[in-house]
């Protein structure tokens, strides 16, 4: 019984220590090494990074306006399998997938005229069975041009 | 017995706070006892996805009225000096909000004698908040050091309002985070719809951009009501549901997008044409709206 206790309050602790260190990691993750992506483009200041498992999907809605021009970075921390992106208009058309560009993590664009975008952000699979799915980080990131 | 009801008790905690951001299919789903494991893996990941609601950052709304091409009028700012009033969670989320948006259109309008005190006030409500290392001494001195530099000035600002956001998300606290988003929104429109001159209202591009809103407020809508159990968060749906009564009387039209890749500069342009028509009475309404819901806010 008291091994029993002992094991539940080990689980506990590392679960809160896991979870607290995660959280931290996707911050630092987010400001250290995502922002970089950005390169020229100012970031907004919006802050959008979860972590993920193999597998696991992300939507992101967001208004983008025709007089600016736009960087959307998405990155994930090493370990995770590579990251699919898509962009959509608001009928669901596809505007853009990294797939047709080498799972690239940037995308540069501007609108004709304002308009809400969805983005749809999927982690893929290493596809090995039995063993426990990769987790970790993913930030979604935008940055415009001031002139 | 009774501690290991307690750590079960715990356990069962830690998994429902663990579960706290929004996701899709939250309701009950019945259980196929047919399915394998791996699908049932499969299908929880798919209930676990998440989803974001982004808003126009302070930044973002003070380059879009910049080029839009209206001056800048220090006397819309929330005066430093209503600091000292902000003493509850929620007055001071709000407020950081406001200050950061302020601090964005003087950074933007390169207003440098305004910036160190409203990244004071900044700090301030940051601080009441709890939000550790969001904005610190350290902050000020960089800002002070860079004062003519207005790229660095907008990069600490863009780093102030991540870093907010970046602590309240990872230490579960999603509502006071939307609030602050909701503040910089709140004041972001207050300042553009008080900067339209109503004698060059047909035409104005400033106008144009504020209709474009429309799609902004059902965003702040949703990502508001994301956190309706909140009770600061449903004092401030009210309101904003009335705003977005008289945004819905903003026409939008819009035709098909296709994309246009550019091989010299590598951007993608997204064409397809919009028409936010938006008549004088509406836009009035809005800005009285957006007023009231402000005041009661800075006071």
């Amino acid at each position: 019984m008291k091994q029993l206790i002992q094991i539940l309050l080990v689980t506990v602790l590392l679960s809160v220590i896991t979870s607290g260190e995660t959280n931290a990691q996707c911050k630092g993750f987010a400001k250290s090494l995502c922002k970089k992506e950005l390169g020229a483009y100012l970031h907004d200041g919006n802050y959008h990074a979860a972590v993920l498992v193999e597998g696991e999907e992300a939507e992101l809605y967001k208004t983008f306006y025709s007089d600016l021009e736009y960087r959307v970075a998405i990155c994930a921390a090493d370990g995770l399998p590579p990251v699919e992106f898509t962009v959509l208009d608001a009928t669901g058309k596809m505007l853009y997938s990294n797939k047709e560009s080498e799972m690239s993590g940037v995308w540069d664009f501007k609108l004709e005229a304002s308009q809400q975008l969805k983005i749809i952000v999927k982690v893929t699979t290493f596809g090995t069975r039995n063993e426990l799915p990769a987790s970790g980080c993913v930030a979604i990131m935008f940055g415009f041009k001031t002139k | 017995m009774q501690l290991i009801l307690g750590v079960t008790a715990l356990l069962i905690c830690l998994a429902a706070t663990s579960c706290k951001g929004r996701t899709k299919g939250d309701g009950a789903k019945e259980k196929d006892e047919n399915i394998s494991a791996d699908e049932q893996t499969m299908e929880q990941i798919k209930s676990a996805e998440k989803v974001f609601n982004a808003l126009p950052t302070p930044l973002e709304v003070a380059q879009l009225i910049k080029e839009a091409g209206a001056k800048f009028d220090a006397t819309l700012l929330n005066p430093v000096e209503n600091k000292s009033n902000y003493t509850t969670s929620k007055s001071m989320a709000l407020n950081l909000g406001i200050y950061v948006c302020d601090l964005s259109f003087a950074s933007m309008y390169d207003e440098t004698s305004l910036l160190v005190n409203y990244m004071e006030s900044a700090e301030d409500m940051a601080t009441g908040l709890g939000i550790i290392d969001a904005i610190d001494e350290t902050t000020i001195e960089k800002l002070e050091q860079n004062i003519n530099n207005r790229d660095v000035i907008m990069e600490i600002v863009s780093e102030t309002f991540l870093n907010s956001q970046a602590y309240l998300e990872d230490d579960e606290q999603h509502a006071v985070a939307a609030t602050i988003i909701a503040g910089g929104f709140i004041e972001g429109l207050y300042i553009s719809t008080h900067m339209v001159d109503m004698k060059n209202f047909k035409g104005n591009k400033l106008v144009g951009t504020i209709a474009d809103q429309k799609m902004s407020v059902d965003d702040l809508i949703r990502l508001l009501e994301t956190y309706n159990d909140n009770t600061a968060i449903q004092e401030l749906l009210g309101p904003i549901r009335e705003l977005k009564t008289i945004f819905d009387k903003v026409e939008r039209s819009t035709t098909p997008s296709a994309t246009k890749y550019d091989d010299k500069t590598g951007v993608t342009e997204i064409t397809g044409a919009a028409l936010s028509e938006i008549k004088q009475d509406t836009f009035l309404a809005i800005k009285e709206k957006v007023g009231e819901i402000r005041n009661v806010y800075v006071k």
